[in-house]
Parts: C-alpha cells; structure tokens; sequence
C-alpha cells in the first residue's frame, strides 16, 4: 500500500457539486474515487461488469446527494465509502438495509469550521497511524472490512492459526486507539 | 434514556460499518445504535477507518466512458425516494424496527410459546434470524437454543442472568459455550429483539464475534 494521505480538499469539490453543479469539481471527484469505489466492490466479491455498474451509480449518488454532505460529521472519504458500503448491500448483499434513527441536530446550520478542521485533523492521524500499522496487522484489519470472509476462512487462506488472527486485529485496533489518543 | 451499560463488540461494527453483516444482525445492530450514542460514536470512527482504507487501498480502473455514462444517470435523476425516519417520544419500537415490526407494539402479532411468552418472527433475509419476544415479569425466558451466536436488545423492562442486569437499549451476545438462564424482572413484561444465526452453526460469523476479549 502507498502511503496516500489526502492532500486535495475534496470537501471544497463536494461544495462546489452542490452549490454550482460543477462537472469539472465532479470529473476530479471521480477520476480519484470511482477506481478506489470499484476495488472495495470487487473485493467484496462484485464481478467486473457489476462492479462497474455500482461504481456508477454511488458516484451519481455522490452528486445527488451532495446537499446532505456535512463535513464536520464525516470527512469525503468516509461519506463516499458510506455510499459504496450501502451499494454493497443493497446490490450484492441484496438485503434489506436497516439505518439507525436520524439524530436531530437542531435547525439547519451551516457546520462549525473548527469543527470540519478537527475532523480532517483526525482523519488524516487515523490514516497515518494505519499505514504504520505493522503489515500483518493491517492485512488482516482490511480483510476484515473489504472480504466478506470470516475469520476461519482467513485462517485457511492465509495458514495462521485463529488465535493468531484474533490477536493481531485486537493489537491493531489498540495501537489505532492509542494513535487517536 | 437510562444508563445503557451492555455494548455492541467492535466485530460486529466493523460488519455494520463495512456491509457485511447478515440482515437479522444489521437490525440489531442499527436498533442498538438508535438508543445508544456511545455506540453511534463507535460506528462513526469505524466508518472513518473505512474512509482511510478506500481512499489507500487498490483501485480497479474503470471503463473509458465511465464518466460520461454517470453524467447521463445524474441527468435522469435521484433514484432513491428521500427518507423520513422520524419517530414519536416514547415509542418502544426505535425506527429501523418499524419496517420489520410495524410502527409500534401494537401492530405485533404474536405467537405463544408457552408460560406467557410470546414471540414474532421478522422478516429478514440471509442465514440469520430475527425476533421480537415478550416475557412477561418474573418469567424464565425459555431454553432458546444458543447453538450459534445469539444478540439479544432488550427494548422494554429488563432481564438478570448470572453476570448482570440488562435494561433498555442493553444488548447480550452471547454463544453456544454461554449457559445462562435470564428471567425478566418482577413488573412490566420484558420485550426483546434478538436474532441469531443459529440454523447454521459452522456460520462464518461465530468465530469472529463470540470471542470474549471482543465484548466490552
């Protein structure tokens, strides 16, 4: 894995969608998340051609449904990686998907900018601290969001005894908790 | 809303966050976290994780006309109706039950199951279950076979076993190695939501959630 810490501010093209419909802000939206959209998918098991097909559609929801992007509540990455996330279940899963009720968060307001900062703040932390994680660890960390394999099956993969697995996405977890510290 | 002192595992909000969860498990999972803020704030730092994997890990290139074929399915329009997800005060039932349950007790049709305990069976897809179950105050809850892993929410009164109380918004995972025998507290019936994968015990998803070091 390269090291990629976002250096774009994404949330600025994400306003920009919203606020003046600009394809050029969403043609460098997508030309760097639709690749990074299509692998989650394949590596949860999408054929190419679905997988193609999904990668669509999330990017189209990314643009409609740029209005509700709060950037003080998630950074980009993580809104659009929500989007695949749903698309995953909804199209390969095919399963019905039960969202947690709404919090009320008062009337609308425009999100706090210290706010938005700490958490493009935190997130770029998290993503450092997990490209540091020690390989082993992390390879285990992305089967465990990526492959819809359980740990028995990793086990079989990748010949490491279960214990072994179990240990080493607590370790990672823990070091992640303590990067956040 | 009372103190909730029984938590989700981060295994399973790793399989919230990332979609990987069966259905029956999703429910609970999302029935929890509408009740529990402190879990709600959990799913949002694994989400985050999720953010930092896709925006690092390998892209798969797309289709040369890729763009230009999301630009004609932008101009056709949103495709997805806009949800409302509002719910009155003091309902039992949080939202995402109301899809599968109907929107407040009163809709739940019931089976007896004997002794006063009722259950319904919910509608879910997949190789888990899920269902609602009423034990009236002071009942035993019935041997219901933990012979996979079972999540057990509790939305009304409250249950002990012999490690603790669980109330409202409370959830027990617990395994085929767990002997336990819950009875509801005297009072109000004790209304649960529990699903398990139980049918299916060699499951994927028993090894990675009924470890004990992953409970809180």
């Amino acid at each position: 894995m390269t090291q990629t810490i976002p250096d774009t501010d994404w949330a600025a093209h994400l306003q920009r969608v919203h606020t003046h419909r600009d394809q050029n802000a969403f043609a460098a939206l997508f030309a760097h998340f639709a690749p990074r959209v299509k692998g989650f998918l394949i590596r949860s098991g999408a054929s190419e051609p679905l997988a193609e097909e999904c990668t669509q559609e999330v990017m189209a929801t990314v643009w409609h449904k740029a209005h509700l992007f709060d950037g003080s509540r998630a950074g980009v990455s993580t809104w659009i990686f929500t989007i695949a996330r749903n698309k995953r279940i909804d199209a390969l899963r095919k399963q019905r998907r039960p969202e947690p009720e709404e919090v009320t968060w008062g009337p609308e307001e425009e999100p706090d900018q210290t706010d938005v900062l700490a958490l493009q703040q935190d997130t770029r932390k998290l993503a450092i601290a997990l490209a540091q994680l020690p390989e082993k660890q992390r390879i285990l960390i992305e089967r465990a969001y990526f492959a819809d394999l359980s740990h028995s099956e990793i086990a079989e993969e990748t010949g490491l005894p279960l214990g072994t697995i179990k240990s080493r996405i607590r370790l990672a977890l823990e070091r992640l908790r303590h990067a956040m510290q | 809303m009372g103190q909730i002192n029984h938590h989700l595992s981060d295994q399973l909000l790793i399989g919230y966050a990332a979609g990987a969860l069966p259905e029956a498990f999703n429910l609970v999972v999302a029935t929890h976290i509408s009740l529990c803020d402190e879990c709600r704030a959990r799913l949002g730092s694994f989400e985050t994780v999720g953010g930092c994997l896709l925006d690092s890990g390998p892209a798969a290139s797309v289709a040369s006309d890729a763009l230009v074929n999301t630009l004609k399915l932008i101009a056709e329009g949103p495709k997805e109706p806009p949800k409302v997800s509002r719910n009155r005060a003091g309902n039992v039932f949080p939202t995402p039950l109301h899809d599968y349950a109907g929107s407040d007790l009163s809709a739940v049709r019931w089976r007896p199951m004997g002794g006063g305990v009722r259950q319904a069976r919910l509608a879910t897809s997949g190789a888990a279950t899920a269902r609602l179950l009423y034990i009236p105050g002071g009942t035993h809850i019935p041997d219901h076979g933990h012979r996979g892993t079972e999540m057990t929410l509790v939305l009304q009164g409250a249950f002990r076993d012999e490690t603790d109380r669980f109330g409202r918004g409370d959830i027990e995972i617990a395994d085929q190695q767990m002997q336990h025998t819950p009875v509801a507290e005297p009072g109000a019936a004790c209304i649960c939501l529990a699903a398990t994968d139980a049918p299916l015990k060699f499951n994927s998803l028993i090894p990675r959630i009924a470890q004990p070091f992953l409970r809180i």
